[in-house]
Formats: structure tokens, sequence, C-alpha cells
């Protein structure tokens, strides 16, 4: 018998909830359907409530190719791997599950696909830095494509004061995967009435970009990482130029702009003094001739110095530049009224921090006067940053910056910077590389009350990782692994494990 | 009011006849049951019917007009209960709801229903929701139409099919008098194409001529003798009408081919798969066409014998597809087949998988292995005889293998809760409560708050089913007997609730003395669902009576101890109701009610008037929230404690903070969760609301002015005094 060698056009469109993935499925099979041809499409939406993955799917089949004019194609439900000529996605590690499904196929697919993260829950909760890796990803999608379109689709969107539906559907009409002119594909969004124009120009953009062969996948970097700034060559202010020819003059070239981000935030922090006595810290890890211990020295000691306070705070909140900044953000122009409500939750042990060592210490003694004060301060407070009564507030509370060396808090920071940088110098003249990555360790402290109290206590962890580390072999690689494990959760599972596979002795 | 609208889409039930109609799976059925001059319809929303029940409410004022009574049933049993209008008079019902899980709900009124019979054509009308994206994935609809014998149509997923299967269901109904289930898969509802239409037609028969001229029979009601009438009439009468209507109208499909020898018996909602997988193996093409010949099963209960017999007449072997097991089809072929004496090889399950979707990669596995087995030839490449011919491709390989990377682990991505749900601070609330007085039983239930279960709250048991929440906790009542130092939590929706939590759950526990904590979330709509309005829903609806509060009916059935809590977002406050209900001296069931409204109903109803008003010169303020970079330790902590979509990472901007900071992205829609937990847990306080003034009034701008002058001053004294000590230049102060 005959088999007739028809095919139908096979799209698979990959997006999360939310993303307008209907609305670009309606548009294909309207203007499919305009053209004569016949489409059908169908989705399992009752799994895309509300973040989750969906996954749509499309078949066309021209009438032309009819072999009698009765004849009803039968098209299928889903996509088969391998028998995919379009896959849409609207994220990039969507894109990647197509790949891996199978969608994907180098003899037959055209990849279309926005290189921009939505990144998952579990990428979020990571302490540390728990996102997806994009490069390998975007490698995973040129390899298997025939055809790839990649770029960051949402952006361009947002650009052309459009959706992402929009823009992913100008790119399906620039990649010449379907056999519809672009007039057709801009005729099923006019007639649709709908923002007609914010879509179009989303569209066309989008159809020239795809219309550019691509040499290598473009995806953001997915380090999160900012690079140093180059040392100035003369200070903003002169009172720091002396630092910074103490910086040229005393240190290692390749610390020098490790060295200029970290001595403008103790600077910003407190006073030049300050940045003195950070430095003075600093070259304590030159005599060991490494350009990498001192730049690490140079970060960390940096953050330790700029502890997270109350001070801190106050004072980052009220900066006229944050003002400029929060407008942009809404897109304010600068006579617009826009105002800001500040989420804070000061406890005692934070403004006991505030006092001075002596009168703190009698005041945590006595426990009726903490009582006292817990019930006075320790509740969430909203202040109204940018009005009067707000900003005078918070600028008393940065004003306390003057008198920050006397406090509580401050004497106990530098107690424990103190232990942390003696115990990197007595180990560095054995092991450079175990004391760097003691130094990187300080990561682990930032932030406020409880978060600040679980990093501080793994970081005392580390430290005595560190001494039960000493002298054995590989000991740098071991303490950093376990700094990466305190990084993964907030529970401490994935430092426990890596603590036990060390096999070093359960701690009391 | 649902979720999506179908407003516009109902104006085309009206079309002339003979119009093509262009649309999804639900708004076809829709159209087919006006044209077979139904009477009444009810149901229950849930995947992947809930757009079936949305469509019909908006199609209210159609149905009215053509004498057409529709309602939103209470449940799936109320949906199946009031089939029994069609019991004695000639009137023609239908209802709906999501299988397995309804029909499970529904046992009892249609066990009741098919005993007895119906006179007027029952359409029962299942969302099939086997497999991909299902509650109950693994269980078929196929073992309750065998048990109550009720008639199962499983039409093609084509439009045409499946509009004439609710003609079919009609009539088979009418013709053998007994109900008739018509599943429609996950995919066929949601499936788009078209159809030729026919006349609506008005009730033959009225539910108020019923009422003005009332009738009984004794002998429909299920009580002896009449019940062992009953399965007297099933087996003797309306089996054999049904076999003997289905093979006068045809209504299975005989598709030839020409390998005559084998054949494939599937069932009708898994022909287009099945066909496609003959096209990738070249043995059947785009149009239909098949080398094999094909017994479509349109109805997949009961079997017609005689057809059976036909079709495997002289055939060697037959494949059986037929999702999931047990292996109903299979069993029941090789039974007529060795009755008859008939030689045929029945191949199934040892071909294809015994459990999940039958993909069409599944297929085409399965259908090689079949024709591998018994027609090895069909896949021999031709051998050319005189003319050299363009030579013919073999049957398509195995799927290419992505040639990398199949090892790169992906981030997984479960369904979560939206942006700005209010029931994100309830869970955030509840874990801050846990953080306080420890880990706690939690019995979940069905809705959106299952998602609790889900990184990063990480919190829930077990969930027994719709509304089952409470009563799934009631074992744990024995820490109160034996002396547990803790209660067990359950939780359920207000859907939930008024689907039968009222009465399993909370009455179950005032009878019981249960001690256990109720946590009832009530975000004005059955929202999971797709946002579809209850008894307790706080808009106004014109169809039905609504803003009855579940406090009330809480109270109504016992309850005394009963906190409510009118601002979930109110982290402080719904924590401070859940510590007390854990701890409180209180013997006896504690219910909290956490009401606030679903955010994506909010929205949808919100966003255009607001953008209408501030087109139109209102002063309107619209808020969101940002997080100060600097201030953001990189410690996620607030996304461990929220997870809200909009809640994201941005780099720091800063070479001293190699972690990634929180960032609130565009979408967010200011509930101020971010910030409320970020409080309560004392986290952070990087969080800031922003409030935007479009069309300032006066005093507005008089006040912003005021505050330039003076903090402008002020700025610029701070700005100069940290210039003093700066190393790169300060931003320029515009």
């Amino acid at each position: 018998m005959s088999l007739s060698k028809a095919r139908s056009i096979n799209i698979a469109i990959l997006a999360l909830g939310g993303q307008g993935g209907g609305v670009l499925v309606d548009w294909i099979v309207g203007m499919a359907e305009h053209e004569g041809w016949t489409a059908q499409a169908t989705s399992v939406a009752g799994v895309a409530q509300r973040t989750g993955a969906t996954i749509y799917y499309v078949e066309l089949v021209s009438k032309q190719d009819r072999p009698r004019p009765d004849a009803q194609p039968v098209l299928a439900l889903m996509a088969v791997p391998g028998d995919v000529d379009v896959v849409i996605a609207a994220e990039l590690m969507e894109a990647g599950r197509a790949v891996q499904r199978g969608l994907v196929t180098p003899d037959r697919t055209t990849l279309i696909a926005s290189s921009h993260r939505i990144y998952s829950v579990l990428e979020k909760t990571t302490p540390g830095n728990g996102l997806a890796d994009s490069e390998p990803v975007a490698q995973l999608l040129k390899d298997n494509a025939r055809q790839l379109v990649l770029d960051d689709m949402q952006a361009l969107a947002v650009k052309n004061g459009s959706v992402i539906s929009a823009s992913l559907f100008g790119a399906l009409a620039g990649s010449g995967a379907l056999p519809f002119p672009q007039s057709a594909f801009e005729g099923v969004v006019e007639r649709n009435g709908v923002g007609v124009k914010t879509s179009l120009a989303a569209m066309r953009a989008a159809a020239d970009l795809a219309r550019q062969p691509i040499a290598q996948p473009k995806v953001a970097a997915s380090g999160m990482e900012t690079t140093a700034r180059a040392l100035p060559d003369r200070a903003a202010a002169p009172a720091v130029q002396p630092l910074l020819d103490r910086i040229r003059a005393d240190f290692p070239a390749p610390a020098w702009n490790m060295l200029g981000e970290g001595l403008a935030r103790v600077l910003d922090y407190q006073d030049v003094a300050y940045g003195q006595e950070y430095l003075d810290r600093v070259a304590a890890f030159v005599r060991f001739g490494d350009a990498t211990t001192v730049a690490e020295a140079a970060h960390w000691i940096a953050v330790a110095m700029s502890y997270d306070d109350v001070i801190r705070v106050a004072d980052l909140k009220t900066r006229p530049e944050r003002w400029a900044r929060v407008r942009r953000e809404v897109g304010a122009g600068a006579d617009e009224v826009v105002g800001t409500e500040e989420f804070f939750h000061p406890r005692l042990p934070e403004i006991l921090g505030l006092l001075p060592v002596g009168l703190a210490r009698r005041v945590q003694a006595h426990a009726g006067l903490s009582g006292w004060l817990a019930a006075r301060f320790d509740k969430g407070r909203r202040i109204r940053a940018f009005s009067l009564r707000g900003h005078v507030q918070l600028r008393l509370v940065a004003g306390l910056r003057r008198l920050r060396r006397g406090n509580l808090r401050h004497a106990e920071e530098m107690q424990h910077i103190q232990q942390w940088l003696d115990a990197a110098l007595a180990i560095a003249p054995q092991d450079l590389a175990l004391a760097t990555e003691l130094l990187r360790c300080r990561r682990l402290v930032k932030g406020y009350s409880d978060t600040h109290a679980r990093g501080s206590s793994r970081f005392d962890r580390l430290m005595q990782a560190a001494q039960l580390l000493r002298g054995r072999e590989g000991a740098a690689a071991a303490l950093a692994s376990l700094r990466e494990a305190a990084l993964r959760d907030a529970e401490g599972k994935a430092l426990s494990q890596r603590w036990s596979a060390l096999q070093l002795p359960a701690t009391a | 009011m649902a979720e999506r609208s179908f407003a516009a889409e109902v104006r085309q039930l009206e079309v002339p006849a003979g119009t093509e109609f262009h649309g999804e799976g639900i708004l076809a059925v829709t159209k087919a049951l006006l044209e077979c001059g139904v009477g009444y319809v009810t149901g229950y929303q849930g995947s992947p019917i809930s757009h079936l029940m949305d469509v019909l409410a908006d199609a209210q004022p159609i149905l009215e007009k053509l004498g057409v009574y529709f309602e939103p049933a209470a449940s799936e049993a109320a949906a199946a209960s009031a089939l029994s209008a069609s019991v004695s008079y000639p009137v023609r019902g239908a209802v709906t709801w999501k299988s397995t899980v309804g029909t499970n709900v529904a046992s009892d009124a249609l066990a009741n229903l098919a005993s007895g019979g119906v006179t007027g054509g029952s359409l029962i009308i299942v969302g099939e929701d086997y497999g991909e994206g299902s509650s109950i994935m693994q269980e078929r609809t196929h073992a309750f139409a065998m048990k109550s014998q009720m008639w199962l149509l499983d039409p093609r997923p084509h439009l045409p099919s499946i509009v004439k299967a609710v003609h079919d269901g009609f009539a088979l109904s009418e013709a053998s008098n007994t109900p008739v289930m018509l599943q429609l898969r996950i995919r066929s509802c949601h499936l788009h194409g078209s159809f030729i239409t026919k006349e609506n037609q008005r009730p033959k028969f009225t539910l108020n001529e019923a009422l003005e001229a009332p009738v009984r029979d004794v002998n429909r009601i299920v009580l002896p003798p009449a019940s062992f009438l009953h399965e007297k009439e099933k087996i003797e009468n309306r089996w054999p009408a049904a076999v003997k209507y289905i093979q006068e109208h045809q209504l299975n499909e005989f598709i030839d081919g020409d390998i005559e020898h084998l054949g494939i018996i599937t069932l009708g909602g898994l022909t287009n798969n099945v066909q496609r997988a003959l096209q990738l193996l070249e043995l059947g093409d785009l149009w239909g066409e098949t080398r094999l010949p094909m017994y479509v099963l349109n109805v997949a209960y009961p079997l017609v014998e005689e057809e059976v017999l036909r079709f495997c007449q002289g055939k060697k072997a037959v494949l059986v597809v037929e999702e999931g097991q047990p292996d109903y089809h299979e069993q029941h072929l090789n039974t007529i087949l060795r009755r008859h004496g008939v030689g045929t090889a029945i191949h199934g399950k040892d071909l294809l998988p015994m459990g999940g979707d039958y993909t069409v990669a599944a297929l085409r596995s399965g259908i090689r292995g079949f024709v591998e087995k018994h027609h090895p030839a069909a896949f021999a490449k031709p051998v050319s005889l005189g003319m050299p011919t363009v030579p013919v491709a073999s049957p398509k390989p195995a799927p290419v293998i992505p040639s990398s990377g199949n090892d790169i682990q992906l981030p997984p991505r479960p369904p979560g809760l939206c942006v700005g749900c209010p029931e994100r601070p309830i869970f955030s609330s509840l874990k801050l409560a846990m953080q306080e007085h420890g880990q706690h039983h939690i019995s979940s239930d069905i809705g959106c708050h299952l998602f609790s279960s889900q990184a990063p709250f990480d919190m829930g048991a077990t969930t027994m089913g719709y509304g089952l929440g409470a009563s799934s906790a009631s074992a744990f009542n024995a820490g109160k007997l034996f002396g547990s130092s803790k209660r067990a939590i359950a939780m359920m929706g207000d859907g939930g609730f008024w689907h039968n939590g009222l009465a399993t759950g909370i009455g179950n526990a005032v009878f019981n003395k249960h001690d256990n904590v109720f946590l009832i979330i009530d975000n004005n709509y059955s929202a999971a669902t797709g946002g579809q309005d209850i008894l307790s829903s706080r808009a106004d609806n014109e169809h039905r009576s609504t803003r009855h509060p579940i406090e009330n009916a809480v109270r109504g059935v016992g309850v005394e101890w009963v906190r409510f809590v009118s601002r979930t977002y109110d982290v402080n406050a719904m924590r401070d109701a859940i510590s007390e209900a854990m701890t409180t001296e209180y013997d006896g069931p504690k219910v909290i009610i956490a009401q606030s409204e679903c955010m994506l109903n909010r929205q949808r109803r919100e966003k255009p008037k607001v953008a209408a008003a501030i087109k139109g010169g209102e002063r309107v303020v619209k808020e969101r929230f940002g997080v100060d970079a600097a201030v953001c330790s990189g410690d996620h902590a607030c996304m461990r404690v929220s997870g809200c979509p909009s809640l994201t990472l941005a780099p720091s901007g800063d070479a001293l903070k190699p972690d990634p900071v929180a960032h609130v992205d565009e979408a967010c829609v200011a509930c101020g969760h971010c910030g409320e937990v970020a409080d309560s847990a004392v986290l952070c306080p990087s969080f800031y609301k922003v409030e935007r003034v479009h069309n300032a009034s006066g005093g507005d701008r008089w006040l912003n002015g005021l505050r330039h002058k003076v903090l402008g001053c002020w700025h610029r004294r701070t700005h100069a005094a940290r210039a003093q000590r700066a190393l790169f230049p300060l931003e320029n102060l515009s």
C-alpha cells in the first residue's frame, strides 16, 4: 500500500507559569489557521500551577499536502524525542531540559531559547552561591540544535516595552523555521489587537537578532562575582593619598586592586586612621612572599573590619545616592513623590553593642535592666527614611560612627579578628596555603542576629578545623571543602558530612 | 470569579449549524451538550475539567436562554446525586469532575444511580487524569465503569470525535437505561482544534414538567427486592441493549491495513499517538493510513464480543494498547478468544510498559517489538527490481541522544506558590513557630497550600484527599490520651473545607474531643482549581450566595477555640496565633482561620483598575519592595522562609561580596511578606518598601518639596564628609 510522506511541523514550547506560553501557542495556531493550515495544540496546564515548568505542544499541517480533499491529518498530543522541528524555551535551564528530554536533535530541531535565568527555589535558598552554571548548558544547546537562536529574550522584550512571548514569537519568525513570512507573524498579533505596537517592536528586534548567525552562545556570566576596580592613580580625598602611596610602596602589585577595594570600604566605614589599621593588618602577610595570600588578606580583613552593625545600616539607608537609586528602581522622575518604609528589628544585643564597653557589660550583668530594655527596644520598627522624622532618627544612629571604637560590639569584633589573624599568621610559615584558606573562611561571617550567630559558629568550627588539619597533607584543600560545605545549606548537614568524611574528631 | 474568563469564547456556543468551530476541547464539549438538548448540567471543578465548569459558568445566560439549568455542585458526590433527576424522567443531564479522585467521592451516588438505571440520557464527563501531571496518576476510571456497570466512552483526541462521543453518549445511555461515562484525557481537554457545528436544541422534556407532574417507581429505588431485580436487569437487558446500540451505530472503528494477519486494538483516546508511532515506523502516515489493521475502541467498556471476534478472525496476533494496570482489556480479550477457541495471540503488557504514560516513544518501541516478532519483513528494505529507485529510508532509528551534557545537573523546578501569595506568610509563620516549639506532625490537604511540602517550607507529612487534612490527623489525638508534649497540626483550604472538611474534619474533631490544631486557609476561592467562588467567597456573585464565613460554620458545629487572622501577611500575628494554639491549656479542637485573598485573583481584578485610575489622573500610591544590596548579607535566609518567586538574586556589585545578594524583581506586588518576615524572623534590615505617588496632590508636592530642601542640605553635608575619606570619587549628587 502507498503511504504518504507528508509530515506535520512539530513545535514544543517550554515555559514557566506566568511567562505567557499560552499566548505564544495561540499566536502560532492563529497564524497557521489564517494561512490555511490545520493546527492542533495541547498542553498539560494543571501542572503549570504556579511557577512550575509546562510544555505546550503544537502540530501544523499544510492543507496542500492532503492526498484527498477530505483527508484529515491524525495529530499526536505530545512531543516525541527525535521528531520535533522547533523548540522554544523561555528560560535557559528549561532549554537545557528540552535537550535532556531528547526534544532537540541535531538533524532536525531549530532551538529558540532565552538565555536569561529564573532561579529555582533550591538555587536561591543556598546560603552561599547555589546558582547553576549557565555556560555548559549553553554549550549543550549549541551541540544539539540544528539551528540555535539564543539571547536574552526577556531583556529584549522589556527594552521594547513588551513581554517575552512577543520576543520569542519574533525570533521564531526570524529563524525561518516556519514556512510563513514575517507579515503573517505580525498579522496575527495585529488582529489580536492587544499591545500591538510594543509587541511588534519586540518581535522585529528579535527577528533581526534571529537572522544573525551566532558564533558562540551568549549567556550572562553565571558567576555573580564583581571584579575589583583598578587602583586609582590619585586618591579622591587628599587625606587618603598617603595610604594609597603606602599600598604602591609596600604591597605586591597583584594585590593592589583588592587592597584598593578594601581600603575604600574601611575608610567609608570609619575614618582614615581605621584605613591605616587596615593596611597594618594586611601588611603582616606580605613577608610570606605570596601575592594571592596578600590579596585574600586584603579582601577578608576589610570585610571583617567593616562588620554589619546598626550604625552602618543607618548610614547606608540615608545616603543621597540611595535616594537616586530607589527612584531609578521604580522609574520615577526627580520631581515625582516617592517614599520608602524600612524594616528594622534591632534586638537587645545590637542595642547593647552600641553602648560603651563598661556600661554595656554592667547592663548585661543586670538581668532586670536587660529585661526592661529588651521589652522596650526589641520589636519590629518601620522607619520612613525619606521623611524628616525618619531621616533624623537614622542619622542620629549613623552619627554613632564617631563613638564606634569605644562600643562593645567593636571590642568583640576586634578580639575575634585578632584571634583569626593570629591563627593564620601562626600557620602561614609552615603551610601558607592552609593559612590562605583560613583567611577565606571569613566569608562565613555575615549578616545580623541569628544569621550572624550561625555564620560565626561555623567560622569558629573552621578555625578549629584549621588547627586539626595542620600538618596533614592536603590540609588547605580539606579546609576549602569544609568551607564550601558550610555554605551549601543553612542546617549545616553538608558541613557535618564533610567533617566526618575528613575523619575529624567529633567536637564538643 | 474564576481565574480565566471564557466570556469571549462562549459566544461561539450560539453560532448557527454548519459553522466551523475553533476552540479547546472543553468548549467543544459544552457546544455538544447544547446540541444534544441537555436539561441540566452540574459538576465539581478540578484539573483537567476546571475550564469546563468555568465555560459553563460564563455561558450561564446562553444556557438560560435555552432552558438549561446549571449549578456548580458542592462536591462530586453532590453532582452525581443530581443525576437522579434522570432516573424517572426523560430529561438529559450531564455532570463533570476530575477522575479518579472525584469519581471516588461520587461513587456512592454512582453505585445507586447505576443500580436503578436511568430513563433520561445521563452523561458523566470525567477529566481522566491518568499519567503526567496528575494527582493520582496510576488509577483509571475504567475500574469504576466495570464495578458499577456504566458504559465508558474514550473518544479519539480529535474535536469531531469528542463532539460525536457526547451525542453518542446520551443516545447510548437512553438505549440501555444506563449512565454513560465520557472520559477526556488531560491533553484532550486542553486540545485546540475545530469541528462543524449542529443546531442547539432545547430540552425535549424539562425539569419543570417533572415538577408539575411528579412520578415515582419503587422499582428504581435501591431496596430489596428491587435491588435484586437491578442486577438481573443489568445483565439481561441493559448490557445487551448497549452492545446492540454500539454495534448498530458503529461507535467503534475498524481500519484496514495490508498486513492482515496482525492487528492493533487500541483505546480511542490513544489512537492518535498509536498512529504517530506507526508513521515514525513507516507503517502508517499522517492521514491515518496504516499497514497494520486497527480496531479502535471508542467505547472502552463494555467490549463487544462479536466485534472482537470479527477483528481477530484469521489474525496471528494482535497488540492491545491500554495504559496502566491492571491490564483489564488484555485479560478480557484473552477470555473472549479462549472461550471461543480462537488462537490469536494477544500481546500487550509484555511489549508495552506496565505503567506510566503511553508516549509515542513508548508506543513506537512496543509496536516495533510486536511487528519484529510476527512480521519482521515489514522492516526489510525493498529489493530493487529493474529500475533503480530512490533508496527508501529504513525505519527511524532510536532518538538521537544528546551528544554531551546529559550529566549536567539542571536545577529542578517544582510548582510553588505565586508572587504575593497570602499562604506563603502562613507557612513562614508556622516555620517560625516550629523553630520555637519544635517540629510538629503536620497533616496536609489538597490545594495550593500543598506546595508547602516543597522547598523552602518542607512541611506536611501526608495528604489524604480533598478536605481530609483535618480528619487525617485524628489518630494523633492519641497524644491527648497518652500524654504527648506536642499536638498534631492539620491544614486544609477553604475549598476542601466546604467540599467535606466541615463534616469529616471539624465536626469529627468536635465530636471526638480532639486536642489537635486545625489551620484553615481561606483565600476567598477554590483557588487551586482556578479561583471559583465558594460559600465563603467575599465577592458578590450574581448567580450564587456568597459571604458565609467559615468561622460561623465551625462555631456552628461546636468549636469554641477559634482565632481569626484577617491579614495573613501579618507574620507576627500569624505566628502568635499558631504558637498559642500549640501551647494553650484549652482542651479541645483549636481552629485558626487565616484569611487573605488569593493574590492571582486580586491582581487580575485590581491591576486594570489601578492602571485606569492612573491614566484618569487620580492620585494612586503604587508600592513595591526593594533590597539594599549594600546591606544584604548574601546569606539568603529571607528566601528560606519566603520562597517568593519575585524575591530573587542579583550580583552584589561589590568586589568584596562574592555571594549574590537578594533582589526584588519587577513582578513584586508589594504584599510585604519579605519585609514582614525579615522583621519577625529578625533577619536583616535590607528590605524596604517604595511608595511612588502617581498624580500627586498639592499637599504631596508641598511636603515633598520641603523634604527635598531640608534633606538635600543634610545630604550635601554628609556626602561632603564622606568625600573627605574617599579613595574612589563618590557618585555626583544631582
